[in-house]
């Protein structure tokens, strides 16, 4: 019976080929405007760790002005001082710590056309690697005894290295920067976190870092952090070594650790450290640790921008207009043919066989417009990518995957459905009488 | 014309009736709302920075070999003394950032010594030496811009924070709400302890961060930094811009081996920059009302087209009675009319409903006045435009169709 419905829902689209083309246009116009929107959003609030979402956790520590919180109403600051996160990452109580914070150097390729450039990178402890589900190509990070060591080794992206030594493996090779040699540990493998999660300062779109060096390493070289830095009073003592004896923040701090009750004996540790640190005359604010996962942390900090939420109300509203279209359309085409659905009624018809009859026919013009909607939907996104050209970031944004193409073939189905079904049951309300009569 | 028989003919099919006067109301909701939205954003685009923008570039100098302190001062010296010697170049400085750029530094002011409280007042942060008023185009509307004397290099042992200071109106403002000038020679604090007098008052230089609400707030201090990372930012005489960017450049990347020269870039630039995402909104928004507007009109044509077809043989009958073309024509346009009378008054008070949802939600700017109404009558056009074809078809209808037998 479904084919025969099909094939009759076909001759009727054949029939009123405008009206049709109308109608599979609205859907996919209106399916396209908010699957676009829908995808940027989805990109935007991944979580590329989810699968560790409930064993790694951002430490914030609230060390702040005991006038003015850091944040209203009463939120601690977003990093940590550069005494807490290596005493933290010293007393060593969580599985994995982590501490990082984002540089620059200048890197010298080797050869003498290749001309230096600055990047950005990424000083970090140990753990970093294994803590993020960090692949490796080539090699491996280094270890803890290299932390200590304050050595001079270097673990690049697989891009970094295609472009200083044409995707080779570079393990053991020297890397110059700013005059000074790194030993290649590793090369990664294709990593790109978007957002990275690990550090939602400044553009969490722009992807991780090339170049990832010790921390301790990068301490020792006193190399300035080119992320976020706050404070709520001055160093109390000049130079470098006041600014990491100061109250500033700069550091992201991240443990790993085995559950709830890993993470409530943790939580008491941050308390009894800071309780501790009161004593020493630090801490005059109220105990206010945290320790968020990162999908909470990425709520706290709303990487998903606003507008992206107005856009997706507006955008929903879109898709309703071409659905109250589609409805009238229908609705235009069941009175138009009062005349046949009363003849079939007469004939033997009921109302169940009719309602699937159309509902067929109302399915058929969703898929229909489903599948250009997914079209529309890459037409929207192309139409995103460049309306920001500029923005560098912005390819990461404006990718599909196969959840978004599904959603877009469901929402057109259940769009399509739902509008077909008022036309549907108005087709059904025909009495086989009232039409004829006329004729 | 009389309404009542159209009213009384509409009422006897209602359903396409609403489900087109629904579509007229959304419409109306989210083009009224995309319409304040652009407007704000627009309204953000549009201000100015205060620099001298169409002739103004910046780049910077990172050095990676291992120089002493005077070593990088002297560098600094050397370079802005070979910019500024150039023909056709206004004056040059060496910041730590300029308007638009997106990244700076940003101090806590205060009135009394003491570690910030609620009251202190954050402003943007320029250090720049007595060419930064010139450079970037800033008037002192009260008081005077620092002398060379009172330029200091800073000194990475000595966190004492220069004790003059250069500042917006804008700030002022902020800064004394109830005590209005003359703020020159008055005193503010910053670092807990240190005092800033206030030598001069600028008529408007933007903070970097084109986002922040205090953005219109900065200070200009008389401190240079020999830090690795020099910004320099170069003001040309009008028309020079173009071709002294790729001079200054090479001048730089040629006197020193030791550093790289990097974002080169005009501040037209910056500016496009700092804005992609909000004229991007705007393309995105106004894409949306014009195809929403061509949707809703296809939707009124599908309909009245329907309509026309479905009463041709009332059309023909009131034809050979005696109704002339334009009385036809009158009948559909005056449904219209109808039909969007009654979507667009649910139109303007879901507008408003859901502009009042936007602006508890996102911190948006309640709608201007006249949007509303404004956006009723374009959509009111609209509708007589999408409906003035059928109707001319309806008229077209020849009178004896109502002998004929359908």
């Amino acid at each position: 019976m479904f084919r025969y419905y099909a094939k009759l829902g076909l001759l009727s689209i054949r029939a009123n080929p405008a009206l049709s083309a109308l109608m599979v246009a609205a859907i996919a116009i209106g399916i396209g405007a908010c699957m676009t929107i829908v995808t940027v959003r989805h990109v935007m609030a991944d979580n590329p760790i989810e699968h560790k979402n409930e064993r790694l956790f951002h430490v914030q520590l609230d060390n702040w002005n005991p006038n003015d919180p850091y944040d209203e109403p009463n939120e601690p600051p977003e990093q940590v001082t550069y005494l807490d996160a290596t005493a933290l990452l010293e007393a060593g109580r969580a599985q994995r710590q982590v501490i990082s914070f984002k540089s620059s150097r200048v890197i010298q390729p080797d050869g003498d056309e290749a001309r230096p450039f600055q990047e950005v990178l990424r000083a970090t402890s140990a753990d970093f690697f294994a803590m993020f589900d960090v692949p490796f190509r080539y090699g491996s990070g280094w270890d803890a005894a290299a932390d200590r060591g304050e050595e001079r080794v270097a673990v690049l992206s697989s891009a970094m290295n295609d472009r200083l030594y044409g995707g080779e493996d570079s393990t053991g090779r020297l890397l110059m920067m700013n005059n000074e040699p790194f030993r290649i540990l590793g090369v990664l493998d294709d990593w790109h976190p978007v957002p990275t999660f690990y550090d939602l300062n400044n553009n969490p779109f722009q992807g991780p870092e090339q170049i990832y060096a010790p921390f301790s390493t990068a301490v020792a070289g006193e190399w300035g952090s080119t992320g976020n830095n706050s404070c709520w009073k001055p160093p109390e003592e000049g130079g470098y070594e006041g600014y990491l004896a100061s109250e500033c923040v700069w550091i992201q701090m991240w443990v790993e650790l085995p559950d709830e009750s890993g993470k409530a004996a943790y939580a008491q540790f941050l308390d009894d450290y800071v309780t501790e640190q009161k004593q020493l005359g630090r801490f005059p604010r109220e105990l206010n640790n945290r320790l968020s996962t990162p999908g909470e942390w990425m709520i706290d900090r709303e990487v998903v921008d606003e507008t992206v939420g107005v856009l997706l109300a507006l955008s929903v509203l879109f898709l309703l207009v071409c659905l109250l279209n589609t409805i009238g359309l229908l609705l235009a085409k069941v009175i138009r043919r009062s005349n046949d659905i009363s003849l079939r009624r007469a004939l033997g018809a009921n109302r169940a066989e009719l309602f699937r009859q159309y509902i067929v026919e109302a399915g058929m013009i969703g898929v229909a417009g489903g599948l250009a909607g997914i079209g529309m939907t890459w037409l929207g996104l192309r139409g995103i990518e460049n309306v920001f050209a500029g923005y560098d970031f912005i390819e990461h944004l404006v990718t599909m995957d196969w959840q978004m193409v599904g959603l877009a073939v469901v929402l057109a189905i259940v769009s399509a459905l739902g509008a077909a079904l008022y036309p549907t049951w108005r087709a059904c309300r025909v009495s086989p009488a009232t039409t004829l009569r006329i004729q | 014309m009389d309404t009542g028989p159209i009213w009384r003919a509409m009422l006897r099919n209602k359903a396409g009736f609403v489900l087109i006067a629904l579509q007229i109301a959304v419409t109306l909701t989210i083009m009224v709302n995309a319409f304040g939205i652009i407007q704000e954003r627009a309204g953000k685009i549009d201000r100015d920075s205060g620099l001298d923008e169409a002739n103004t570039f910046a780049l910077a100098s990172v050095l990676y070999a291992d120089y002493e302190r005077e070593q990088r001062m002297a560098l600094i010296d050397e370079d802005l003394d070979l910019i500024r010697r150039l023909p056709g170049v206004v004056n040059a400085v060496a910041s730590n950032s300029f308007p638009l750029r997106q990244g700076g530094w940003s101090m806590g002011l205060q009135l009394e010594p003491g570690n910030l409280g609620p009251e202190s007042v954050s402003t943007a942060i320029y250090f720049v030496d007595e060419h930064g008023a010139e450079t970037f185009d800033v008037e002192v509307v009260d008081g005077r811009n620092f002398t060379a004397g009172e330029i200091t290099w800073s000194d990475p042992e000595d966190n004492t924070w220069p004790a003059y200071g250069l500042i917006t109106g804008a700030l002022a403002d902020e800064l004394w709400p109830d005590d209005p000038g003359p703020y020159v020679g008055r005193t503010v604090f910053i670092n807990v302890t240190d005092p800033v007098n206030v030598v001069g008052v600028i008529d408007k230089l933007q903070a970097p961060w084109e986002s922040w609400s205090g953005v219109e707030k900065s200070m200009l201090v008389p401190q240079r930094r020999p830090s690795e990372f020099v910004r320099y930012i170069v003001r040309t005489e009008a028309g020079m811009r173009d071709e002294l960017m790729p001079e200054v450049e090479s001048l730089l990347a040629d006197s020193n081996e030791d550093r790289i020269i990097r974002d080169v870039t005009t501040m037209d630039e910056t500016r496009k920059l700092a804005y992609v995402g909000d004229a991007a909104l705007i393309k995105i928004l106004s894409f949306v009302v014009l195809l929403l507007t061509v949707i809703t009109a296809l939707g009124i044509v599908g309909l009245a087209s329907f309509n026309v077809s479905r009463r041709t043989r009332q059309i023909g009958i009131r034809r050979a009675l005696g109704a002339s073309r334009p009385a036809i024509v009158r009948y559909f346009m005056v449904e219209n009319s109808i039909v969007s009378a009654i979507g667009l008054a649910i139109g303007a008070a879901l507008a408003i409903g859901l502009n009042i949802v936007m602006v508890e939600a996102f911190s948006l700017e309640p709608l201007a006045w006249y949007v509303i109404p404004a956006g009723m009558i374009a959509l009111w056009l609209v509708g007589q435009a999408a409906v003035a074809g059928p109707a001319r078809r309806a008229s077209r209808i020849p009178p004896a169709l109502a002998t004929r037998q359908t």
